[in-house]
Order: C-alpha cells, then sequence, then structure tokens
C-alpha cells in the first residue's frame, strides 16, 4: 500500500467515504437515519379478478351501441365532426386559392428571373436539352441528392420493417411462395418473354437520353424497376435471385450514392470556392454531353430501380 | 474564401456520404464509421462556431457552380455553427449510453441499419440547420421523418409498430401542411430562397394585396412544423414514440428531431416571414396559448403516468410547450429563451432517458414504479444523474433548467399582454414537474424491502458510465455559465435577422 496518509486518517477523509458508498460496502443512511420503506398495497387475487371482471362488464356496457345511446351520438358527433373539420379546411383552402394569383397570368410573381434564367441561359450553362433535367441535376443539384437519399432511406426503413431471415420463418413458407397465385402461367410468361426486353430497353433508353429528351433517371428508374417485377412475376423467385440478390442491391446502391456523392461534391467544391471545374459540357444533342448530368442520371436511375423492386420484393415475401 | 467556411457542407456531405458506408461494411465497422463522423462533425462544427465569432457576420454558400436564385445554398452564422455542434455532441453521447441497450434489443443483421438511418438523420438535422432555401429544407424534413420512423420500429415489438405507424400519420400530416404552406409562399412570391422570399413578404404587407393567402401560408407552415415537434394537442404519437423505442432512439427524437423542426420553424420566423410579420399576425397568440396549455396539462399527465419511460415522454410535452411559449411572446427575449430553452430540454432530457434505462434495468426490466423501489442504490450512476436530471428539469440553481426558466420569465415581464399567464403557468407547470419528477426521485431512493434484483457495478458499464458524467457536465455547463451562451444566442438571433 502506497498510500501517505495512515489508514485511520484516510477512512475519516471524503474521499474514503464516497468510495466507500460508490463500491457499495455501507450505505451513509443506513443506521444513521430512520428509514421506513413504503408499504406496498397488496391485492387479494379474488379481489383483483373481481375488478377486471367489472371492468370488462362496464367495458363492454359503455361501447354496446344497442343499450347505450350516448355512445351512439357519440359516434356519429364524432364522424360528423371529422367530416364537417375536413370540409371546414378544404373549404378554407379554396377560399384561399381563390386569392393567389392567376395561373398563367403574365404578371404574377412566379413568372420572374429565375425561370428566365433557365430557359434563356439553360441550355449553355448545363448543356443539357432538357430544361427540367439540367435544372434538377445541375442548377439545384443539391436538393436531387437530397431526393435520391430519401429514396434510399425509405428502402432501409422497409428493409428493417419486413426483412425477415431465412432461418426465422417456416422454411416451407419461404419456398412456396407462389402458393395462392397460378405457378408458371402460359399467358404471362410467353407476355413476359417479349415485354420483359422491350421495357428494360426502354427504361435504359429514357435514363441514357435524360439530358436530350423528356425524361432522365426518376422516370427510367422506375420504368427499368417496373419490368423487374414483371419478371418476377412471370418467372420466381428461381430465376431472379440469379440476377438480384441483396448483395447486388446494396452494391449497386452503394456505388450508385457514392459516385452521385463525390461527383457532386467536386463539384459543388469548385464552384463555392470559385474554382475551375475541369468538366466539359460537350456538343449539346450528343449522348456525351452536358457534363455530370449523364452519370448522375444513370446513379438517380439505378438508386430509384432498387427501391421499387426492392419495395415489391419485401411486399411479397420479406427476402430477395 | 476562407477554407473554414467549407466545413457546413464537408459536415452534411460527410454524414450522408457514411450512410451511404454503413450499408455495405460490416457491423463493427459501421459503429466505428458512425462514432467517427460524429465526432469529426462536431470539431468541425467546433471549428466553425470559434471563426464565425472572430468574424462577427454570417455568411452564404452556394452549392454549386450557380448563384443563389438559381442554385442551391447553405448559409451559415453563430447559431446554425452553434446548433450544429451542440447537436452533434448530444447524438455522440446518446449513442454512447444506449449502446449496450441497442445490443440487447435489435436484431443483429439489423445494427448496421440503424447506423445508416443515425447517420442520414445527422444530415439531414445538418441540413435544416444550415439550409438558406425552403425546398431544401422540406426535402430533408422527409429524410427526418422517415429515418426518425425506422428509428422508432427497429426494436421491434408491437408497441413500437404501432407507434411508428401513429408516428408516421401524425408527421406526414404535418410534412403535407409544410408543403402546402411552401407551395403558396412560392406561389405569392416566386422564390424558394429565404431572402428572396423575405423582400417579396416585406413588399406584399406593404402593398396590402394577399393578405388572406399570406396568413393561411403562415398557419399551414406553424401548424405543420408544430405537429410534427409534438406541440400539446398534437402530441397523440409522442408517448408511444419515446416509451418503447430503444433508448437511442428515445434521446435523439425528444432532444434533437423535435428541436430540428423548432428551429426550422425560428428560421423560418425571422428569415422568411420576417419578425414582425410573423408577431402581427394572431398565430403567434395561439402558438403561445398551445404552448401554456402544453406546459399543464402535459405534466398532468405525466403524474397520472405508472410508467418511468412514458412519464419522461409526456414531460417533453410540457417542455416544448416552454418553448413554443417563448416564441408566442412574440420578443427577443423571449425568442433567446426558447433558444436557450432547446439547449437546456435537449441536454437534460436525452440526459433523462439514458439514466432511466439504466435504472430499469437493474428492477428486472420493469418500468414500473413499484419495481423502481431503490433503484438508485443498485445502479448508482444512474440514480445520480436521474436526480440531477430531475433537479434540472424542476429550475434548481446550477443546472441548466433553472436558467432557462428565469430566461423565461424575464422575458415574460417584458411583454406587459402576456405576463400575467405566463407566469402564473410558469409557476404551475414548475410545481408540477417537481411533484412528478421528485416522487421518481424519492422513489428509486426508497430501499427496497428484500433484494430481488441484482446491483450493477462501475465495471459493467465503463461507456455508459463515461456518457452520463458527460451529460452532467453538460448540463452543469449550461446551469453555470450560462452568460456567454445566452449572449452568443442573441448574437446569433441578430445575424439572422
Amino acid at each position: 500500500m502506497s498510500r501517505l496518509k495512515p489508514r485511520e486518517e484516510y477512512e475519516k477523509t471524503r474521499a474514503f467515504r464516497f468510495f466507500r458508498w460508490l463500491s457499495g460496502s455501507k450505505d451513509p443512511y443506513l443506521g444513521e437515519v430512520e428509514m421506513k420503506p413504503q408499504e406496498e398495497w397488496k391485492e387479494e387475487e379474488s379481489v383483483h379478478l373481481d375488478h377486471i371482471h367489472d371492468h370488462q362488464a362496464l367495458r363492454s356496457r359503455i361501447y354496446d351501441t344497442e343499450h347505450n345511446k350516448k355512445i351512439l351520438f357519440f359516434y356519429k358527433l364524432y364522424k360528423l365532426a371529422a367530416v364537417l373539420f375536413c370540409v371546414g379546411l378544404a373549404a378554407l383552402l379554396l377560399y384561399t386559392v381563390s386569392y393567389l394569383p392567376k395561373t398563367g397570368a403574365a404578371d404574377r410573381p412566379a413568372n420572374n428571373e429565375v425561370p428566365a434564367r433557365y430557359i434563356e441561359k439553360g441550355l449553355q450553362e448545363t448543356g443539357a436539352v432538357n430544361i427540367v433535367t439540367g435544372m434538377i441535376l445541375d442548377y439545384r443539384a443539391f436538393d436531387t441528392f437530397g431526393e435520391s437519399n430519401v429514396l434510399f432511406v425509405a428502402t432501409v426503413t422497409v428493409l428493417i420493417l419486413l426483412h425477415a431471415k431465412k432461418n426465422g420463418k417456416g422454411e416451407e413458407e419461404q419456398e412456396n411462395d407462389r402458393i395462392f397465385e397460378p405457378k408458371n402461367d402460359a399467358i404471362l410468361q410467353a407476355g413476359a418473354t417479349i415485354l420483359v426486353p422491350v421495357i428494360m430497353l426502354f427504361g435504359v433508353y429514357i435514363v441514357l437520353n435524360g439530358h436530350l429528351s423528356p425524361g432522365g433517371g426518376f422516370s427510367g428508374g422506375a420504368v427499368i424497376g417496373a419490368g423487374l417485377i414483371l419478371y418476377l412475376n412471370a418467372f420466381g423467385f428461381k430465376k431472379t435471385e440469379k440476377l438480384f440478390t441483396e448483395k447486388v442491391y446494396k452494391w449497386v446502391s452503394f456505388s450508385a450514392l457514392t459516385t452521385y456523392c463525390l461527383a457532386k461534391s467536386y463539384s459543388f467544391f469548385t464552384g463555392a470556392n470559385h474554382l475551375e471545374s475541369h468538366i466539359p459540357l460537350g456538343t449539346p444533342g450528343h449522348i456525351l454531353s452536358s457534363g455530370l448530368i449523364l452519370l448522375l442520371n444513370i446513379c438517380v436511375g439505378m438508386v430509384v430501380a432498387c427501391t421499387m423492386y426492392t419495395f415489391y420484393v419485401m411486399f411479397r415475401k420479406g427476402d430477395f | 474564401m476562407d477554407f473554414v467556411q467549407n466545413f457546413p457542407f464537408f459536415s452534411i456531405m460527410l454524414s450522408m456520404f457514411s450512410g451511404t458506408v454503413c450499408s455495405v461494411l460490416p457491423r463493427k465497422a459501421a459503429k466505428w464509421v458512425n462514432t467517427i463522423v460524429i465526432s469529426v462533425v462536431s470539431v468541425l462544427s467546433l471549428i466553425l462556431l470559434v471563426y464565425l465569432i472572430g468574424k462577427k457576420e454570417s455568411y452564404v454558400y452556394m452549392m454549386g457552380h450557380f448563384p443563389a436564385p438559381w442554385g442551391n445554398e447553405i448559409r451559415a452564422g453563430v447559431l446554425e455553427a452553434g446548433m450544429a455542434l451542440f447537436f452533434c455532441v448530444i447524438m455522440l453521447l446518446s449513442m454512447l449510453g444506449g449502446r449496450k441497450k441497442l445490443h440487447d434489443e435489435v436484431v443483429e443483421s439489423k445494427h448496421n441499419m440503424y447506423y445508416i438511418l443515425v447517420n442520414l438523420l445527422l444530415s439531414s438535422l445538418l441540413a435544416l440547420v444550415y439550409t438558406n432555401d425552403l425546398f431544401t429544407a422540406y426535402v430533408f424534413v422527409e429524410i427526418n421523418t422517415i429515418a426518425a420512423c425506422g428509428l422508432i420500429m427497429i426494436r421491434q415489438n408491437g408497441r413500437t409498430i404501432e407507434a411508428a405507424v401513429r408516428y408516421m400519420i401524425m408527421s406526414l400530416l404535418g410534412s403535407g401542411l409544410l408543403l402546402l404552406g411552401i407551395c403558396m409562399l412560392y406561389d405569392l412570391t416566386g422564390h424558394l430562397l429565404m431572402s428572396n422570399i423575405r423582400e417579396s413578404v416585406h413588399m406584399i404587407m406593404e402593398d396590402g394585396t394577399y393578405r388572406v393567402p399570406l396568413l393561411v401560408t403562415i398557419t399551414l407552415i406553424s401548424v405543420g412544423l408544430a405537429i410534427k415537434s409534438a406541440l400539446f394537442p398534437f402530441h397523440g404519437w409522442l408517448p408511444d414514440a419515446y416509451g418503447y423505442s430503444t433508448v437511442s432512439s428515445a434521446a435523439i427524437l425528444s432532444s434533437l428531431v423535435s428541436k430540428g423542426y423548432i428551429f426550422l420553424l425560428i428560421k423560418i420566423i425571422y428569415r422568411v416571414l420576417g419578425f414582425d410579420v410573423f408577431g402581427m399576425s394572431h398565430i403567434i397568440d395561439v402558438l403561445f396559448a398551445f404552448g401554456l396549455m402544453g406546459m399543464v396539462f402535459g405534466s398532468l399527465n405525466a403524474i397520472e403516468e405508472n410508467d418511468i419511460r412514458r412519464m419522461i415522454a409526456f414531460s417533453s410535452v410540457a417542455q416544448i410547450g416552454y418553448i413554443y411559449m417563448g416564441i408566442g411572446m412574440g420578443t427577443q427575449a423571449g425568442m433567446t429563451a426558447s433558444v436557450f430553452h432547446i439547449l437546456s430540454h435537449a441536454a437534460t432530457k436525452s440526459l433523462l432517458f439514458i439514466a432511466a434505462i439504466g435504472l430499469t434495468d437493474v428492477s428486472g426490466g420493469s418500468r414500473h414504479f413499484i419495481d423502481l423501489t431503490g433503484a438508485a442504490y443498485r445502479n448508482k450512476w444512474a440514480g445520480v444523474t436521474f436526480t440531477v436530471g430531475s433537479l434540472s428539469m424542476v429550475g434548481v440553481p446550477m443546472f441548466s433548467g433553472f436558467i432557462s426558466k428565469l430566461l423565461f420569465a424575464q422575458a415574460a415581464v417584458q411583454n406587459h399582454v402576456k405576463m400575467l399567464p405566463a407566469l402564473i403557468v410558469l409557476a404551475v407547470s414548475t410545481v408540477l414537474n417537481a411533484i412528478y419528477f421528485m416522487k421518481t426521485v424519492i422513489r428509486i431512493y426508497t430501499p427496497a424491502q428484500e433484494d430481488k434484483y441484482e446491483s450493477i457495478t462501475f465495471k459493467d458499464m465503463k461507456s455508459y458510465v463515461l456518457a452520463l458524467v458527460c451529460f452532467i457536465i453538460l448540463n452543469v455547463i449550461l446551469g453555470i455559465s450560462s452568460q456567454p451562451i445566452v449572449d452568443l444566442i442573441e448574437q446569433g438571433l441578430s445575424m439572422f435577422a
């Protein structure tokens, strides 16, 4: 023991008492202060059961709409009040809308320098023929990054809620996921054989031409997702498992979001610090043009397709 | 431009990117990424705060190559940087304190998802704090809402799923009203950028046109954000959501998520509508009245409660009422008090949730008061911390709660019309707070008749105790050296205008 103070003296200090209290070897109040534990109120078993019984009887009497006219009245009043509230709110909003500026009028406030620049200079500044894409993926790319993260976090939440591991539920249920549906429907399969390639190609087309024609990552991704779902319905999980597993989902959405994040971070950083960005805009109208927009469209498309397919699979079976 | 000015952008992007990265990492690595990212963001915010205090003015930061009304923009001032720092610290401590419980209550395969949600939630809070654009704010409100739902239901039992559904319905209603408000505001002003909207709103007020839609817009935005932050009549989702989710989630939800929305509301009041315009509309009186009612009814509900976690949750309703009362006073002093109470309540409520879990763990997992008898002897650290939190909530000097009550009272005295109701309800609510918190403290320090449950020692809960000690220190700092913090808040609010 390398204590500076002798044992007896140390025991008188506050530090000793504090650590004694902390280690639980002595309670400072025990024996010093009169303490009385609170008496716990105990109920006999039969009385307790009676209480429960009474309570249930009371409840059934109260909520018995046959005999209790008052509760019936309350229910009706509740419904009426809800309807009145909604109608009132709708009326208020409609009344407000009548005060808003007229749609399409030349002098409405929304018709200001902001859309003017998008329309006039959008093509030179972003290189995208489709102004909408130029707006969401270049002018306001930060919002769109947030939006793709909304999809990502929504998928994560659905996975939390519905993802059932294989060992959790009965194996049979898992194997027989089409128990209530026609199996190997010939018409569906023949239709899908023709349609799925077309749908997929069309989806890819929409994504890749997002900066040239109407469309883009969100709509193209939705089309690809729909194609995947049709394929799954026609041929079952045995076929889609080869293509799309949880691992694939993880890595596809990870790489898409990472690419978006890194590419756009570069652009944000250079923009804010007034540095030159070395991304060529290319010739407007060509497929390889408009800077980062093509790449970002592909990323968004992948995230959207994954989200749609994962939602469907989760609600259908709870596993990929 | 100084390199420090990039830090808000770095913090948002870093926390968002780490959310993505966590999805492919192994569980342990995800845990470390989460901890490291939150710490790094706190350090960045601290440096930014020091830089801004020296610079004495706020600045805007262009997100991309296009200037403000066309591109996106974020803005940082003293208040934003301070809030970001504070939110990160609270989140770090909440995660640290609830880590063991997370292992017990959440299936192992879903831990990665928990860290994803926490990282994305942090990024959305940071974006809400820093944004200078209403639509960006809405996008991140969405992330915030969905991530909060996930945090509630990741501990899967029936109650949490029900709570998450209820939270989702109410919260989406709030988001919907907010979105309607933003749409109308866009229609009236033609802008989404906060400073541009304020100029247009100023012109509208001078012209006298569009008065009706402007009033409805203010109503929709205030009610939408009030629902999302659980102001009194809209608090139905709150007790279950805070009471049954895993403890880190409860701490994060109560002290950060609802505060993020209130901060957004304050930002909208100052930077979008203008403090005077908002003060002239009668919505401010409605918020004041609801705040007062929340202070009383939240406390009454908490007194009735027989479950310690739900009691703390109901206490949140009362404390949110305080904040809205301060906003509703319509004075600078009231607003300063509200912002300080955001800090003080966030620090105290997460402390109480984390401490309560230590007490229930040594009582066989039961949360009923009768089983908590003597729990403070079985887990001494949690007992002391819970007492500190309770004293702070009641408003005993030395702790943060006292300062916020003092500031509220001072603000009330300056407002002649609202002085009497504010002071009376403040007094009543303090007494009610004391009733249920002191009841709990006495209960946990009452010796148990027989030793039914085992005690827990320091060795088994090192990280938990570390979190508790940090929480106590934070609380005492807020309570003792409040003047510099209040000065900073005032400086930050004046930068808003």
